[in-house]
């Protein structure tokens, strides 16, 4: 039995990808299992969680509900993409300083998730902040640090 | 605050948490991002009843599949059965003669991709008798009932009645008496990093990766159930996406049969649950009926208190007999109560296994007893933050010891502190006075304040070692067998040894937990973390700051006790112009004869006297190496044509961990327990059953916290420097966990006059009580 494959080619994190995939296999498993980026996290794999947040065209989804063939043709940043080589991007400074993370794990959806905030609204207030952050679920920080690490990150990245 | 943050040069400065740059950038490894050359992927075949026996099981069908490389069920595993002591041993990695609970492993695949391995579960064909199952705790302690366990007669897992002073006399001679049934729902632990392993076998060794918390206790159950010697059981330790005392505390049917399965085909094995097969089959918050009776003076004093507790403990043991004694044991704190009884109950059920979960026990009857508290306090027309500071244990003088009567030993008690501070925060003087309610908008405000112990010491090994290694180039590296789950005790460690080598935090480095390679250490749970490892760790670099010391003085031709190290620099106390750079003085010690390498070592004593299980029989003695506590006040917003209930950011905390090592740590920790663990159940979560069958286990239908409702507390430090614990520190979080429950459900009770008393406040709930109550004062 000859499987049914596609042929795509994408953006990611800057960089030209061509691969050939499987139609039903999920932009997650590309990710994580094909292309070995495991900082997308697998959490629920039904939208619920955000650990699995990237950014597609600047937008954040849920590589978990998306297929790969999908991204065909688009720009997708991952969770590896977002720091200049060792320099942390300010949103993940932010987090860092702040105390933010805990165990961690929602982090790589949280940042991606501030991320496309930010590129479409710099000036995001606490409201804007919450309503981003809302698909993205901690088990253990209360949300709090989030939150105002992403309002600093907001100030540095307008050179306030 | 401005003293604690003189008093160290690291310590108790809210410095980075020493893995988050990691963490930040996606480069931290959890258990499922680990794979090997010729990996297999593995997955667990499920019953689809809730108690059931095995009559067959036929795999010949799967192993016809191409692609499988290895099969195994329950009898393969040799009759090995785990539990946390002999007595409960009563669960096999998969079920052998019959299953308990819903969807309860009963064999597991090995194959060369995920759909090849779920296809063959589907081809795996076993044959069930249906039993008659039990799901309600008190059907299940009637005679006649079905047994989970055959041995376990009412099927009751443990039982304790104690007594303390004369409850009854108490009761009699008070003002006030008021018995109420409250009851807590079926949480989950709510972490979103789902369980994970892969296992592989190599010269001989048993090589393991797994999301576990508590990492020597998969070493010591997997030697046994493999017969293997402890050294040739290697766990080793990814990056852990929380665990709360859950399945990634203890084992469950992955780790068994990941490891099986990679010794029957030679090849790496990984198994990773999905978040369906964690909410339906892991290990989750129990659910208790608890019952309590308590007698209060005129002026609101508390004379006595009864608790009758009943809790559903699913299919299998695990902690629950630990979990009945600190429900019941921790009723003594944070108030003043001499006159104390306890019936208490737990039960097996065909429900899933229910275990310790973060505020382990003490949780459930917190809620109970803080809310009934307000209900009583409003009958005396006594405030709430009143009523709590006249009961309020009192903070010993120095030296002076207050005692429980069922014997908790309380050196430091920072409560009245707590409920003062948190009152100040949240300005709750002025906030009835000035509060606004809009429309159908019913606002209100509720207290909560809870102690916690920390250092749980229970029986067998419950001291933590800790080795510091000072490298040549200057570097050191920290090594415990302590897990830092999330909670940032790594930070903690790398902290402690910078402050005691007077070297900064960048110089410090702490790996993870590697069985073959650290001192064994029970684990993370019961806040033991930072008091034991913490003792060990300051020990080990107090030991290698010895060492240094003398190679110095060698250097400089004094005395070792002229000597102290800050800044790098190693000088002489009386003359501070006299000193070496640390990295002279850490060369001279290595290369000092023909070679030195300086390890410190350390070794908490702390928790070398082990409680003995006789005593939960009696409720008397202590658990805990001291105590921590904690005061929490949340505003809600009760919409009262709805019964939507939701938390405004209006909410202050106040904390007493003894002495904060780093206090933005503390904070982060204490106010996600409240939210995450506590007000969860209080106002969202609850797992629907439906005879055995989990409902809703999705985060779809499961509603878990989110940032839009967040309070965001005001926070106080309080300082009362434990002398038990290592620079004074005792647990923070697992108290306010106890905290965020009855703050938000007696802020309900202040905004509309309604007590929820079976949680979580589901607008359904709300909505009926506010129009119970219209119906009655209509009546009137």
């Amino acid at each position: 039995m000859k499987e049914n494959t596609r042929d795509i080619k994408f953006t990611l994190n800057g960089k030209e990808v061509e691969i050939t995939v499987n139609p039903k296999m999920l932009l997650l498993d590309l990710l994580r299992e094909e292309l070995k980026l495991t900082g997308t996290r697998t959490g629920c794999e039904v939208s619920a969680c955000g650990a699995c947040t990237v950014n597609l065209d600047g937008k954040a989804v849920r590589a978990c509900s998306i297929l790969a063939a999908q991204v065909n043709g688009h720009e997708v940043v991952t969770i590896e993409g977002v720091a200049d080589g060792e320099k942390l991007h300010p949103i993940q400074e932010a987090m860092v300083n702040h105390g933010a993370i805990e165990c961690g794990f929602c982090t790589s959806g949280m940042v991606m998730s501030a991320r496309a905030l930010l590129l479409e609204n710099p000036r995001a207030t606490r409201e804007d902040i919450k309503r981003a952050l809302q698909g993205n679920m901690c088990a253990d920080s209360g949300y709090v640090k989030y939150v105002e690490a992403v309002e600093m990150a907001a100030k540095v990245m307008q050179g306030k | 605050m401005e003293d604690m943050k003189n008093k160290f040069a690291v310590l108790g400065k809210s410095v980075p948490r020493v893995e988050t740059p990691f963490k930040a950038t996606g480069r931290a490894k959890y258990a499922a991002d680990y794979e090997m050359a010729g990996m297999l992927w593995g997955k667990v075949k499920r019953a689809p009843y809730a108690h059931a026996r095995i009559l067959s099981i036929d795999t010949s069908k799967a192993e016809r599949l191409p692609g499988v490389k290895g099969i195994v069920v329950g009898k393969d595993f040799g009759g090995f059965k785990w539990g946390w002591q002999a007595h409960t041993r009563d669960e096999s990695p998969l079920a052998t003669d019959k299953v308990r609970y819903m969807y309860e492993g009963v064999a597991a695949v090995a194959a060369v991709n995920k759909d090849i391995a779920e296809e063959a579960c589907d081809l795996i064909d076993v044959q069930y008798e249906e039993l008659p199952a039990v799901f309600d705790p008190f059907e299940a302690m009637k005679e006649g009932a079905p047994l989970v366990h055959e041995d376990k007669p009412r099927n009751i897992l443990v039982e304790y009645h104690w007594n303390f002073g004369d409850v009854d006399k108490a009761f009699a001679d008070s003002y006030l008496v008021r018995e109420d049934l409250f009851q807590t729902p079926r949480q989950s632990k709510g972490y979103i990093e789902p369980p994970a392993v892969l296992a592989w076998w190599e010269h001989g060794t048993l090589h393991y990766i797994g999301s576990k918390g508590s990492p020597y206790m998969l070493w010591r159950i997997f030697g046994r159930a493999f017969n293997l010697p402890l050294n040739k059981v290697r766990v080793i330790q990814p990056i852990i996406g929380c665990d709360f005392g859950g399945t990634k505390n203890d084992g469950h049917a992955l780790d068994f049969s990941a490891i099986l399965l990679a010794k029957k085909t030679g090849r790496p094995v990984k198994i990773v649950y999905s978040q369906w097969e964690e909410l339906t089959t892991c290990l989750r918050r129990h659910a208790m009926w608890v019952r309590i009776k308590m007698g209060l003076t005129k002026d609101g004093l508390i004379t006595g208190l009864y608790t009758n507790v009943v809790a559903d403990g699913g299919a299998y043991a695990r902690m629950s007999p630990v979990t009945m004694y600190l429900t019941n044991g921790f009723c003594t704190l944070p108030y003043k109560i001499d006159n104390f009884r306890t019936d208490t109950w737990n039960i097996y059920t065909n429900n899933p296994m229910a275990a310790a979960m973060r505020g382990h026990g003490m949780y459930h009857t917190r809620y109970a007893i803080d809310c009934q508290l307000d209900l009583m306090a409003k009958e005396l027309g006594i405030d709430p933050v009143e009523i709590r500071l006249r009961n309020s244990i009192d903070n010993p003088k120095p030296g002076e010891t207050y005692y429980t009567v069922n014997k908790l030993r309380v050196a430091t008690c920072g409560v009245k502190e707590c409920i003062e501070e948190s009152a100040k925060l949240f300005e709750w003087d002025k906030y009835h006075k000035t509060k606004k309610n809009g429309g159908p908008i019913a606002r209100g405000a509720g207290i909560g304040a809870s102690g916690y112990l920390s250092g749980a010491r229970l029986t067998g090994h419950n001291s933590c070692s800790a080795i510091v290694r000072v490298n040549e180039d200057g570097s050191v590296n920290v090594q415990t067998g302590a897990s830092d789950v999330g909670q940032g005790s790594d930070t903690a460690m790398c902290a402690i040894a910078a402050e005691v080598l007077g070297i900064g935090m960048k110089d410090v480095e702490i790996k993870r937990v590697d069985t073959s390679y650290n001192y064994p250490d029970p684990g993370s749970y019961g806040s033991r973390v930072t008091i034991y490892a913490g003792e060990a760790t300051m020990k080990a670099a107090e030991d290698a700051k010895q060492q240094l010391l003398e190679a110095a003085a060698k250097e400089m031709n004094i005395f070792a006790e002229e000597l102290e190290i800050r800044d790098k620099k190693v000088f002489m106390k009386a003359d501070e112009a006299r000193f070496l750079p640390w990295l002279d003085v850490v060369r001279a010690a290595c290369y000092a004869n023909i070679g030195n390498v300086v390890i410190g070592r350390g070794v908490s004593r702390k928790g070398t006297k082990g409680f003995s299980p006789k005593a939960f029989s009696t409720g008397e003695g202590d658990v805990g190496t001291n105590y921590g506590f904690a005061a929490q006040i949340n505003e809600v917003e009760v919409d009262t044509e709805t019964g939507v209930v939701r938390c405004t950011e209006n909410s202050a905390m106040a904390d007493d961990c003894g002495f904060p090592l780093n206090p933005t740590i503390v904070e982060t920790q204490c106010i996600g327990g409240s939210y995450h663990q506590s007000i969860s159940s209080a106002l969202y979560e609850e797992f629907v059953m439906d005879k055995g069958s989990t409902v809703n286990p999705n985060w779809i239908d499961l509603k878990r916290p989110r940032v839009y409702e967040a309070p965001f507390p005001k926070f106080a430090h309080v300082i009362t420097n434990d002398p038990y614990g290592p620079f004074g520190v005792k647990e923070c979080s697992e108290a306010t966990t106890c905290t965020g429950a009855p703050a938000v459900i007696n802020a309900i009770y202040d905004a509309v006059g309604v007590m929820i008393k079976n949680m979580p406040a589901t607008p359904e709930k709300v909505w009926r009580a506010l129009k119970e109550k219209r119906e009655a004062e209509k009546k009137k």
